[in-house]
């Protein structure tokens, strides 16, 4: 109750006197946990080799450069996979998302049991990083592509997902009633009310997801699961760090032209 | 034409929204229905085509009754009640012909409306409505890009390419301005009596509806307290559906009927399109 008499006087604060005590305490109780953990952290440290770190930065910087730029004629078949991973796991993500959106929406779910079911499928695809998704499928069906495009594609289902079905939800409802009200069927009130009204969301967030798998299929390499990661381990591996320092560029510009490419698109759409 | 007979709407969160409403419209009758905000006008014109299931009574459209329908029947009974709303309802990001054409999903299949392939009957229709809303250089316009008073419009001939018998109209004119309401109203009923069709109106302007009704009726908390003709509706019958106000001055628009006939020969001239 932060208002109060005074003299006759209706006095307001933010804040009464229990609420400002309890935000003190809880003020001291974090400044106390942090310098906590900050003392274990330090404690588990090992200082010299913090402090060298600007000459190990230093040293692999200059093993890196100048970039060895012949390497580049190696480098167009897994710059074209990768794109490839993100595209068609992007694709896949989709198309899987798709229904499982409309199945996870408040408002257009048949069913509760079903929604349950489907936020649950999205919630397991979100938890799990697609690197970890690429490492289970590599032991499931062997390296290469196919198991990076469907790692992609399992990691985006829970991301597309959960924003088509936030998008869904916010829809208004006033041409909802009026579709339906013509008489017309489910799936009409789906494609005529629901669709043009969240089309720009869908197509803003499919293809932030395609720009975000983008640089996450440069490291599914990694994992053998195919695209510049596996180039990027090779020369690692092999501390060919000139060779590194190329395929760093091409990740960089790559990740440039990506980026470019999908705020032009959102921007064509809204 | 319909009935009503003792529908009872109880929302979950325990509103009780009507309290056994019992109503007769006969066919070609304009009715507005009058009442304070939350009396229970939309929830009573949504029990009509079930956009609210009613929590018990019976409706009656014609021979059909509404409440014991299941879906499939209940869709092709929505085909014959057209409904217009306070927001237009338009789909904003469809074009006004798409908008239109809309009102015909209940007679064309699904893929047949995913691909816009209606009948060309339908398109004729359609484009002889926006002539008639004044719409006609719209068509290819995309909803978002009209007025008010425009989009409004554009709902009306939603409803009526529907070929409906029955017309449910929600708070046509709450979001626009005076002189756009009057055009909106004399549209509503014009075509209402050309097309002889039975209509309810939900408005909140009382000398409005007055002017375009044949027939008021008024709510209060869920139960009819009013059902008579405009000129009945005194300052008592006012107090008895709003509660105690002091109601000089609604009256006035009346006491002025030269210049009330000018303005309404004025709005006609402009808003008729060439015969």
């Amino acid at each position: 109750m932060p208002v109060s008499l005074e003299q006759d006087r209706r006095v307001w604060q933010r804040y009464d006197r229990a609420t400002v005590l309890k935000r003190w305490a809880w003020w001291i109780v974090s400044t106390v946990v942090v310098i906590g953990c900050w003392q274990i952290i330090s404690g588990a440290t090992r200082w010299e080799f913090v402090a060298d770190a600007p000459q190990q930065l230093a040293q692999l910087v200059r093993r890196a450069f100048p970039p060895r730029w012949d390497y580049m004629s190696q480098l167009w078949k897994p710059l074209w996979d990768t794109v490839n991973i993100a595209t068609l796991g992007t694709l896949l993500g989709l198309i899987i998302a798709l229904p499982i959106a409309f199945l996870a929406a408040r408002n257009t779910t048949p069913h509760p049991v079903i929604r349950i079911i489907a936020l649950l499928i999205i919630v397991v695809s979100r938890s799990v990083n697609s690197l970890i998704w690429a490492l289970i499928l590599v032991a499931l069906i062997g390296p290469g592509l196919l198991a990076g495009i469907i790692a992609i594609g399992l990691r985006s289902i829970g991301f597309i997902g959960k924003l088509f079905y936030e998008a869904i939800e916010e829809t208004s409802i006033e041409p909802i009633e009026a579709i339906t009200a013509t008489g017309a069927s489910r799936f009409q009130v789906l494609t005529y009310a629901y669709l043009p009204q969240v089309l720009p969301a869908f197509t803003g967030v499919t293809v932030f997801r395609w720009d975000i798998n983008i640089r996450e299929s440069t490291v599914l390499g990694l994992v053998g699961a195919g695209g510049l990661g596996i180039a990027l381990n090779a020369s690692i591996n092999a501390l060919q760090w000139d060779r590194a320092g190329m395929i760093f560029v091409v990740i960089f510009v790559m990740v440039l032209i990506s980026e470019w490419l999908s705020a032009r698109v959102r921007k064509a759409i809204i | 034409m319909l009935r009503l007979e003792q529908i009872v709407k109880k929302y979950p969160t325990g509103d009780h929204a009507l309290r056994g409403v019992d109503l007769e419209v006969p066919e070609h009758q304009v009715m507005a229905l009058i009442g304070p905000s939350g009396a229970g006008k939309s929830t009573l014109i949504r029990c009509i085509n079930r956009l609210v299931e009613p929590t018990s009574g019976r409706i009656w459209l014609k021979d059909l009754e509404m409440v014991s329908l299941n879906a499939r029947e209940l869709r092709r009974a929505r085909r014959r009640i057209g409904m217009i709303f306070q927001e237009y309802a338009l789909v904003e990001r469809l074009t006004v012909m798409e908008n239109v054409l809309s009102g015909r999903l209940g007679y064309v299949g699904f893929w047949q409306s995913w691909f816009r392939r209606f009948p060309q009957t339908d398109i004729d229709h359609a484009f002889m409505l926006l002539d008639r809303v004044g719409l006609a250089e719209f068509a290819d316009k995309r909803a978002d890009a009209l007025s008010g008073g425009q989009r409004q419009r554009v709902g009306i001939a939603r409803a009526l390419i529907q070929q409906p018998d029955l017309l449910l109209v929600d708070e046509p004119t709450a979001s626009l301005d005076p002189k756009t309401s009057r055009q909106i109203m004399r549209l509503i009923t014009e075509l209402a009596r050309e097309r002889n069709l039975a209509v309810i109106i939900n408005i909140h302007d009382v000398p409005l509806a007055q002017m375009f009704a044949q027939r008021i009726v008024g709510l209060r908390q869920g139960t009819l307290v009013y059902d008579g003709t405009p000129e009945g509706l005194t300052a008592d019958r006012l107090t008895d559906i709003y509660g105690e106000e002091n109601w000089e001055g609604q009256f006035k628009a009346e006491e002025d009927p030269a210049t009330e006939a000018q303005a309404q020969i004025a709005d006609a001239r402009r808003f008729d399109p060439v015969v």
